[in-house]
């Protein structure tokens, strides 16, 4: 408990059990806030929730087991996002350990592909460099989740506390962080060159806290900006020099930017499948600059011409210094911009408004934007409702959207608003739910009610698994196969059963006074909001092609 | 203007640096002697869907540091992603891609041939013409121990082989880097 408060630690989120009793017991005297969750899963989401809106390090605690193979999806999930976070399990006692002992679980073993790094106590003396070096591997360099398991009998052992306070010395690792400047230099000028360069950033400007500094960079010049779904917010999606995110459910002009372009500017983005589509026939035209901490995710996927490895936050400054001091003729960008513009004005996101007061699930992600000013938290879990979100809500600041990106799990989007809203108790913040995500993680309504964490969930009901139906219609002759949600609970009701005020909405009109009204409730409340069911996502690139055989939304209109 | 940087990068002369090498990697890898390290470098490499051909491990010259010396083929795997991944385990402290010239790699081997006596003279012949003993002599068999490159172990499996190979088993290659380093 010492080591936790050593490092800064004000919440955690966890359920006791059998082997970290002594965790627990020790909490009751702690000064720092435990919220108590109803699910393991839902504690480590949390955690990651805490950690995406805040930046500071999110904990779990669960018990040895079920416990802890309870946390393993957060764990896998916190590891495709780069989230700070640590998880401390409790084992069974060290003489039980390989034993098969009640609740015993290999939980180092079973998260060895998950986490960053994680420590297997054996001697109680250890726990506090231990819990320091957790802390340092979770939140330096490229952040990850770090599992700490720590054996009953260990952690009810008397130490004697010192509290570590000199830095973290681990000879195995030392993230570089500053770039190489010879290289900086090289891809100044080769932006310089440049005709058609296009910004492709991700989430490591968000964890990385380089807004500002990409900010800067793109303003050093014309720059035309695309975002990862991770990276949402890491620009300003206002700024019209903002295309909109790229990818499977991107606009269809940063896309074509990325095919079109004569120079990639990879900001902290890792070039996932979701984004490149068809790898051999992407971005054909392209030189590559790759600017990412992590020097793995350089040339893994798509080979970088220019590989920079460092910290964004060191490395952009550096990179606009060297640009401006070139002094580059603007001009040069004239012809790319018309045609930047030109998509833009023939292809912008598409949908077909609703009819007789129907709730289009895109116009849902509008007035969620109105009602809030398009300046909450808004965290999600996965399916349509993310992409309409992601398309729709136009973030413009970072550790605004929190969502599951890599691993893509639903049931993200409750626990990590909870977690959210436990780091940024002055913020709105608001789960954009989907009927077939929210259940999977229901029982944390419990959690908001009972330690007053007064989060709002705008669930997007379309009693389908809709991205699921999405592909057995376009990809599978419309064989709807375990996509319908069949007798889904009475969501208002269920959320007045658990103690919340719970609200339902079938009429457009409503729809926007609806959510003020339930933004405004002094505490949590479930909105069900009855979007049309067989609604598509739209623009896709259908999965395993490239990004020029992009699909639009089909027009019945003329426009 | 710095040196080494020129005055103009024009993007038609980037280039990609090459990925996959063609060749066999010793890659000679210091990690953390602690519980579970080999654990997380094998795990490493099968979820990563990197093939190790060969692997040893064993201590150094100092005991909280262990050595995994392994071989992989860099015509399927680019070697450069492979030392990459490896570098993000924390137990992981140094990775060494020994260079073929520069380097002494040896490998021993253990065959138990059967040796029916009108054999027996012509194998205790390529025993002494590999430089290999002969550590075990039965009845139906006789044990040799090879040690070498692996190229010289293979080249001995062939002599032997067609007498009636009861069971070989190789270490896998260690390696030293040649002179002072």
């Amino acid at each position: 408990m010492e080591s936790l408060k050593a490092e800064g630690v004000k919440d955690v989120f966890g359920i006791p059990g059998g082997a970290n009793l002594p965790t627990y017991d020790a909490l009751y005297d702690a000064d720092f806030r435990h919220v108590q969750v109803r699910h393991e899963q839902g504690g480590g989401h949390a955690a990651e929730g805490y950690a995406k809106a805040s930046g500071r390090v999110g904990v779990a605690f669960a018990t040895s087991g079920p416990g802890a193979t309870n946390l393993v999806t957060a764990i896998a999930d916190a590891m495709m996002d780069s989230t700070p976070t640590v998880f401390i399990t409790g084992q069974v006692r060290t003489e039980l350990i390989g034993t098969d002992g009640f609740q015993e679980a290999d939980i180092l073993g079973a998260t060895l592909p998950f986490v960053k790094h994680s420590f297997a106590v054996t001697d109680p003396r250890q726990i506090p460099e231990y819990v320091h070096q957790a802390f340092h591997v979770a939140s330096t360099g490229r952040p990850g989740p770090v599992l700490l398991d720590i054996p009953q009998d260990l952690s009810r052992a008397d130490i004697d506390y010192e509290p570590r306070t000199e830095p973290v010395e681990l000879p195995g690792y030392k993230p570089s962080t500053d770039g190489n400047i010879k290289q900086i230099r090289i891809a100044a000028k080769a932006l310089a060159s440049a005709r058609r360069p296009i910004f492709y950033t991700g989430g490591g400007v968000i964890n990385g806290n380089a807004s500002e500094e990409l900010r800067e960079l793109a303003d050093s010049d014309r720059f035309p900006v695309t975002s990862t779904l991770m990276g949402l917010g890491g620009f300003p999606a206002s700024s019209d020099r903002f295309l909109g995110m790229l990818g499977m459910h991107g606009t269809w002009t940063a896309n074509q930017a990325m095919d079109k372009a004569d120079l990639i500017v990879a900001i902290g983005a890792r070039f996932d499948d979701r984004i490149t589509g068809k790898l051999d026939e992407f971005a054909p035209h392209a030189k590559v600059i790759h600017i990412d901490i992590d020097p793995a995710e350089i040339s893994k996927n798509v080979g970088a011409h220019i590989p920079i490895v460092g910290d964004v936050k060191q490395v952009l400054p550096k990179l606009t210094r060297e640009y401006r001091a070139l002094q580059t003729d603007s001009s040069r960008l004239d012809e790319w911009w018309n045609t930047l513009r030109g998509w833009q004005d023939a292809h912008p996101l598409y949908y077909e408004a609703g009819k007789d007061g129907e709730i289009k699930p895109q116009f849902m992600i509008e007035a969620l934007h109105r009602a809030t000013g398009g300046d909450a938290i808004i965290t999600s879990d996965v399916g349509q409702h993310q992409m309409w979100t992601a398309q729709y809500y136009g973030f413009d600041k970072p550790r605004r959207w929190i969502n599951s990106g890599g691993l893509g799990t639903m049931g993200f989007g409750l626990p990590s608003a909870i977690g959210a809203k436990v780091a940024c108790p002055d913020e709105q913040v608001v789960c954009l739910a989907g009927d077939g995500s929210l259940i999977m993680n229901v029982q944390e309504l419990a959690t908001c009610v009972t330690e007053n964490v007064p989060v709002k969930i705008f669930l997007q009901n379309n009693g389908y698994m809709g991205m699921v139906r999405q592909w057995q219609e376009l990809f599978w002759d419309r064989r709807y196969s375990s996509v319908e949600m069949g007798a889904s609970p009475d969501w208002a009701k269920l959320a007045e059963a658990f103690g919340a005020k719970g609200m339902r909405c079938e009429d457009a009109a409503d729809l926007e006074e609806q959510m003020v009204a339930a933004l405004e409730h002094d505490g949590p409340v479930l909105l069900d909001v009855r979007t049309v069911a067989e609604e598509n996502c739209y623009p896709m690139i259908p999965p395993g092609n490239a990004a020029r055989d992009m699909v639009e939304a089909p027009r019945k209109a003329v426009s | 203007m710095e040196a080494g940087t020129p005055q103009v990068v024009k993007l038609e002369d980037l280039h990609v640096a090459g990925q996959l090498s063609g060749r066999k990697h010793i890659l000679s890898i210091l990690v953390e002697n602690k519980p579970g390290v080999l654990a997380r470098v094998a795990g490493l490499f099968s979820r990563r869907g990197f093939n190790i051909d060969t692997l040893a491990v064993g201590p150094t010259d100092d005991e909280s540091v262990s050595r995994i010396t392994l071989t992989l083929d860099g015509a399927v795997h680019p070697i450069d992603q492979v030392t990459k991944q490896l570098h993000k385990l924390v137990n992981v402290l140094k990775i060494r891609d020994m260079e073929p010239e520069e380097t002494v790699a040896r490998e021993m081997a253990l065959f138990k041939v059967s040796s029916a006596v009108e054999n027996r003279a012509e194998i205790i012949q390529f025993a002494e013409i590999f430089r290999a003993k002969i550590v075990d002599v039965a009845r139906r068999t006789m044990t040799i121990e090879v040690t070498g490159s692996a190229d010289k172990i293979e080249a001995f499996e062939r002599m032997v082989r067609p007498h009636g190979l009861v069971e070989m088993v190789r270490t896998g290659e260690i390696a030293i880097g040649r002179g002072h380093d």
